[in-house]
């Protein structure tokens, strides 16, 4: 044991080691300097970004008494809310599906589970819009949580999947044989094995919601301007510290999420789950 | 453990969970994209509406060297980011992987954190940094510049004069191919470094002792054993970073200015300025058949070697 | 033995196109420790799925007590499980655990408490109930997985290979505890196994499968004396296969010319013809080494290999041109090393009905 600790430590001081790290250390600034830029921006006291005219906090509160933004954090939510919960349940309820059973037609179905994770948002949002128009469904909301839950409901059932992988099906027929039906089984040992699996799949989807741009943008109607299309018109009208001041909430937002994310995952035990 | 249904309730408990999805999916996904299919064959009407018929004009229309040339800068923008995020990537990942478990979680929460932020945001910080105004032409024509005049004052030399001309101008960053790489790169690092780490951590470190044992060198036991073992990791994340890239829309639009244009934004004035949607539909489809093309090749690739 | 617990009756169960159970009947009496065992594969694991009811039979009928199960599912079955990963709920505690199946049941809650406890008592695992499966080795794992079933008294215990994950030392234990425990509550066991040894120390009675069929349903001395054919023959302790052709029978004897220069001497309990391709199955410890020809069947032979393995020693022996045989005798003495070296001519005995002619 003892020579492998000192060739262990040799390698780590060779210069293969050192780029090495000196490349991790270069990628984690290449990540976060540009959100440092950001954060310490707005809470600079200048209107333009050129220079530092000392910490303020106005652009929190002036963007904190934005009406327009205030409605479009209600309809994100709404969005969010009510289309991870369609799609938390149907992509479960799928996934469930795939992972037990064999059936006709099950490789074309599992084609077409994965279709709308991979294909570019901006073909997704040129079809479903085109589909809503000769539809003749009237885009704002309604629409937005439609094309939200079609392609959430394929990350629901990856991530589920992943965790359903690891699923002991021995457990279910212990069940069954201890006099539990079906739905006993499945509520007293199957909910709360994969639960981790589908608060994962539930994050991610609401995330996905939240950070939608493209897609919201193309089904989205009068009225309905979620968070997303704010920035993007914020932004499309020019730099103001009130985007700086909104983009490091969101951060802190984001990060709470990740820390969230993380917590369930410790709580099931599984690894980390990548889509 | 799959297995086919065994009785007639399990049958419609199968029926029963697909249902939802297999709706959702067939009439908002499946459906919509054999729309668009068709539309790519029909006509733009009068007033903007769609003329159905069954021509190819549309995707005759793509081979106009305008399209031909804005199609073949998103291949180039596309293949040149994920060529950089693997590069990049891939020994960030090995980086991770490598240290002791107890600092591996502490830097995956920190990759995780930019990934689980707004995209928007994302880009939108880069174009803090890259405007004309922005920070870096900032600290060019402000800081730097001043460095160098004080620099001249005090020790003459003749490389200043050159030095003081080109920072007394900002840089041209915005607006360039190069910055929409650098922001498409930001985006999706994450995305191919996630799955390379999960490879790489999942790797056997005593078949890289067996390879030393058997007289490999360092570069020979990567090439032979730890790439090849860590190759689903490899072509996962390029699939990963090369589909949204190719399909990008916010990053050209906000990075790459008026000049540089992907597909994305043609598709999006398409639809949204010039209304004419058939032309849109087409470019799409394109746009999808290329990149399914791409990423089966790719996986076929990825799973030979 | 009076009533049935089990019975299959032309049991079949296909997946796909891979026949798994083959055309199975067997009937398992009251109170019987009766052993399914076979190589992987052998379709012994699918045959305790059918009567725990995780399959159905493709044909045929499977009976529990004097019930006829169809389609019946798991959970209304008067049978409980044994897992072989023990398949311990892991969000639950061990108590939970144990009272799982009461709880189903709805019996009224002190009445679980107390029977858990008792289950508890009986595996030797009081006062573990607050804990998790995670916090428990695999051998009280093994025993919590007991517990749990057999606190449903059930009409049948099943149990998958139930010893498979523990070591050497502990499996040997469990056999013997599993053995006195059933003995005392008095619960049918069908237990599937692929340790020969395992079933033969256990069972009252051992079905011996391979290719989805049943091949031979006996006692372990049946088993193992009287094998039906050469599969169990093989499988069940070792075994020298000699072929040859008859030359001589007679009720009760027959001669066997196996090469030209060698003719042994067998028994036959069924009529053999002359000229009759048959194999002969004689175990290495049934033969006897001597010096002297002891009589006039004994076949010479030359020792080619010595091998001492700590109970006994095992000789290989030349017979005839290219026949080789194993035979094993007991280290009685200590220290006295081998009765014969290799090279040693000599003179191999069997009992006649210790050569046995098997069709298959």
């Amino acid at each position: 044991m003892k020579t492998i600790g000192v060739r262990r430590e040799r390698r780590k001081t060779s210069w293969v080691g050192r780029l090495l790290t000196v490349h991790g250390i270069a990628g984690y600034l290449f990540l976060y300097l540009p959100i440092v830029v950001l954060v310490v921006f707005s809470f600079n006291a200048s209107r333009y970004a050129s220079a530092w005219r000392g910490f303020t906090l106005d652009w929190y509160v002036s963007m904190l008494q934005d009406q327009a933004l205030a409605s479009a954090v209600k309809n994100t939510l709404i969005v969010a809310g009510s289309s991870t919960l369609i799609s938390t349940v149907f992509g479960t309820m799928v996934a469930l599906a795939m992972e037990r059973y064999r059936f006709r037609g099950k490789l074309a179905f599992d084609a077409l589970l994965y279709l709308p994770i991979i294909i570019p948002d901006i073909a997704m949002a040129v079809m479903l819009l085109l589909f809503f128009i000769l539809a003749r469904l009237r885009l704002g909301l309604v629409t937005i949580i439609i094309s939200h839950v079609a392609f959430n409901i394929s990350f629901v059932a990856v991530v589920v999947r992943a965790r359903l992988a690891y699923f002991d099906m021995s457990l279910e027929e212990a069940a069954q044989d201890l006099y539990a039906d079906e739905w006993q089984t499945f509520w007293r040992v199957t909910l709360p094995l994969i639960m981790p699996g589908i608060l994962g799949g539930a994050l991610m989807a609401f995330t996905l919601s939240i950070d939608d741009f493209v897609i919201t943008f193309f089904t989205s109607g009068p009225g309905s301007t979620t968070l997303p299309l704010r920035i993007y018109s914020l932004v499309k009208l020019g730099v103001t510290p009130e985007i700086n001041a909104l983009s490091s909430l969101m951060l802190l937002i984001s990060m709470a999420l990740v820390m969230l994310s993380l917590l369930l995952q410790k709580g099931g035990g599984g690894g980390i789950e990548i889509v | 453990m799959e297995i086919q249904p065994r009785s007639r309730r399990e049958t419609r408990r199968l029926i029963f969970l697909i249902a939802p999805s297999l709706f959702w999916l067939l009439v908002f996904f499946l459906f919509p994209l054999v729309l668009v299919l068709a539309i790519s064959f029909g006509q733009r009407g009068t007033y903007g509406g769609v003329e159905w018929s069954l021509s190819l004009q549309n995707y005759r229309r793509f081979f106009d060297p305008l399209y031909l040339r804005i199609f073949g800068r998103t291949l180039l923008i596309a293949l040149t980011t994920t060529v950089i995020c693997l590069v990049t990537g891939y020994p960030l990942a090995y980086f991770i992987a490598t240290r002791p478990p107890r600092w591996r979680n502490g830097l995956l929460l920190l990759l995780m954190i930019p990934f689980w932020t707004n995209f928007l945001i994302r880009t939108y910080a880069w174009l803090l940094l890259l405007r004309d105004q922005g920070l870096i032409n900032m600290l060019w024509t402000g800081g730097l510049h001043n460095a160098l005049l004080w620099l001249s004052n005090t020790v003459p030399l003749p490389v200043w004069g050159r030095l003081l001309e080109a920072t007394s101008t900002s840089l041209s960053l915005f607006g360039t191919n190069g910055a929409i790489i650098v922001g498409l790169v930001y985006g999706w690092l994450p995305d191919m470094v996630l799955p390379c780490y999960a490879a790489i951590e999942r790797l056997d470190h005593s078949l890289v002792e067996a390879a030393q044992d058997l007289y490999a060198n360092r570069v020979q036991s990567f090439l032979r054993v730890i790439l090849p073992l860590t190759m689903s990791g490899v072509v996962a994340g390029s699939v990963l970073v090369f589909i949204p890239s190719l399909g990008a829309y916010v990053t050209p639009d906000l990075l790459g200015g008026a000049k540089s244009v992907m597909m994305g934004n043609v598709i999006y004035s398409q639809f949204m300025s010039a209304r004419d949607y058939p032309f849109g539909a087409a470019i799409s489809f394109v746009l999808m058949t290329v990149m399914l093309v791409g990423t089966l090749i790719y996986f076929r690739l990825g799973t030979e070697s | 033995m009076s009533e049935q617990a089990v019975q299959l009756n032309r049991v079949s169960k296909k997946f796909g196109s891979v026949v798994a159970v083959n055309d199975v009947s067997l009937s398992i009496a009251d109170g019987e420790f009766f052993s399914l065992l076979g190589p992987s594969g052998c379709g012994k694991t699918t045959t305790l799925r059918l009567i725990a009811g995780f399959e159905l039979p493709t044909r045929g009928e499977v009976y529990i007590g004097q019930d006829l199960q169809g389609e019946t599912p798991p959970y209304r079955r008067p049978v409980n499980t044994v897992f072989q990963n023990y398949a311990l709920f892991p969000h639950m505690t061990i108590s939970r655990n144990v009272g799982f199946g009461l709880e189903m049941r709805k019996l009224p809650r002190d009445e679980i408490q107390r029977r858990v406890s008792e289950a508890l008592d009986m595996v030797q695992l009081p006062g573990m109930g607050e804990r998790k499966p995670s916090q428990l080795s695999g051998g009280q794992q093994q025993r919590v997985a007991l517990a749990r079933a057999l606190v449903n008294q059930p009409k049948v215990l099943l149990l998958d290979e139930p010893l498979g994950a523990l070591d050497l030392k502990l499996r040997k234990a469990m056999q013997l505890e599993l053995k006195a425990l059933q003995h005392r509550i008095g619960i049918t066991f069908v237990y599937v196994t692929h340790d020969q040894e395992e079933a033969l120390t256990m069972s009252d009675r051992i079905a011996v499968m391979n290719g989805g069929r049943v091949l031979q349903i006996g006692t372990p001395e049946e088993i193992y004396e009287r094998p039906a054919n050469r599969f169990v023959a093989d499988f069940i302790g070792e075994t020298n296969f000699l072929e040859g052709q008859v030359t001589a029978g007679r009720p009760g004897e027959a001669t066997v010319q196996v090469e030209d220069s060698l003719t042994i001497p067998v028994s036959a309990d069924k009529a053999v013809g002359k000229r009759d391709v048959v194999t002969v199955a004689i175990r290495p410890e049934k033969i006897s080494l001597h010096a002297e020809p002891p009589d006039d069947r004994a076949v010479a032979g030359v020792i080619e290999e010595v091998i001492y393995t700590g109970t006994d020693t095992r000789y290989l022996v030349r017979i005839g041109e290219q026949t080789i045989v194993t035979v094993r005798q007991q280290n009685v003495g200590v220290g006295e090393g081998a009765s014969f070296l290799k090279g040693a001519s000599i003179y191999l005995h069997w009992r006649l009905q210790s050569a046995r002619l098997l069709t298959a």
